[in-house]
């Protein structure tokens, strides 16, 4: 696999992600989450865990917050359709869920096939009482993951932290 | 393959003679009336009632955060067909504390005892061998169970026993369905030992 530079933005991401005490980051693979997890792979303190569907993601980090640990789940938003019943844990067992949403089917997307899911992600997540920390731009980073991390670990709450394809820029084909 | 003899009543106080050693996840239905039954509900169990086919999921969050502690799920066939990509998932993160013990009665007892993938052709032995699971072992019949104890401690984990069982009965226990109460619990009990 090609392997380019670590963006600024995902070196900066992790490291609040790691000093908020994250250290499992579960993810079903995506361009745009793929230097974080490369990141969580090579860091002593952090390891990646590959799923094979996303809500696996929301159960791993049920059984992490029952040992007292901290996992993120990385997904690309077609993923987030695959976890709506998996959220019941978030709704009705109030566990603080941490979900990383890179988008397709929003901002510039060419593919038809990305924008059902992709412009149903925010709806979707509501309706399991996820809260949504959206970034649009760079600045947007740091505080909505500052607050995204305050929301889920400090106040029990379940999160989406949704990468827009404004920010993430849109896949060329 | 072999006609069952196993009462899953039986099952989980033969393969657990001391369940308070582990941490246990037990999915939704039969597979968590047994397990709550075996511990008499106790605060190392979280017991499932819904979100189908995390119980392995859970289970392997627990393994991995906890490293110093036997975890072990308790799933039933439905559950585990549901979401049966975690088998590889658990091969590829390969915990050294973790295992899984299927339930399988080959229905979905819960709802009126209809008819499973393996009561027809289906064997889960097999499928976790293929996802890369490092030991697996079937038992079927109550003069197994002592092998299948210690197949729970000795072969290196992860490790996936199937035990195709009976349709009969689950065991008798109503349990707290209160699934954030049962979060504060665990949690409680976890951070106090």
């Amino acid at each position: 696999m090609t392997e380019s530079k670590t963006p600024q933005w995902v070196e900066k991401l992790f490291t609040q992600l790691v000093d908020g005490g994250v250290t499992l980051f579960t993810h079903v693979p995506d361009a745009g989450n793929a230097a974080l997890i490369r990141l969580a792979q090579r860091h002593n303190e952090t390891s990646a865990v590959l799923l094979s569907t996303e809500e696996e993601g929301i159960g791993i980090s049920a059984g992490a917050d029952l040992v007292g640990g901290r996992s993120v789940v990385c997904m690309q938003s077609s993923g987030v359709g695959n976890c709506i019943n998996h959220l019941s844990l978030v709704k009705g067992g109030r566990f603080p869920v941490f979900l990383i949403v890179t988008m397709r089917g929003d901002y510039g997307e060419q593919n038809p096939w990305q924008y059902p899911m992709g412009q149903a992600v925010d709806t979707v997540l509501e309706a399991m009482g996820l809260l949504i920390f959206r970034v649009d731009t760079e600045e947007d980073l740091e505080v909505a993951t500052n607050a995204a991390l305050l929301a889920c670990f400090k106040a029990g709450e379940g999160v989406a932290l949704i990468l827009s394809q404004r920010f993430l820029g849109a896949k060329a084909f | 393959m072999t006609e069952s003899t196993l009462d899953r009543r039986e099952l989980l106080p033969k393969l657990f003679p001391n369940p308070a050693e582990y941490l246990m996840i037990s999915g939704l239905a039969g597979a968590s009336r047994d397990a709550a039954k075996l511990t008499s509900e106790a605060n190392y169990l979280y017991t499932m009632g819904g979100a189908m086919g995390a119980a392995v999921p859970i289970g392997l969050g627990m393994a991995l955060c906890a490293p110093d502690r036997k975890v072990a799920a308790i799933t039933g066939d439905g559950e585990l067909l549901m979401n049966i990509g975690c088998l590889a998932t658990t091969a590829t993160a390969a915990p050294k504390n973790f295992s899984i013990v299927c339930i399988d009665n080959g229905q979905h007892g819960e709802t009126g005892g209809q008819k499973g993938h393996t009561a027809e052709r289906t064997n889960l032995e097999i499928m976790a061998q293929g996802a890369g699971i490092a030991s697996t072992m079937t038992v079927c019949s109550p003069e197994e169970l002592e092998a299948a104890a210690r197949f729970l401690v000795e072969p290196p984990a992860p490790r996936f026993l199937w035990a195709r069982v009976l349709p009969g009965p689950p065991s008798d226990w109503t349990r707290n369905w209160h699934l954030a109460d049962c979060r504060v619990r665990f949690k409680d009990a976890f951070a106090r030992r």
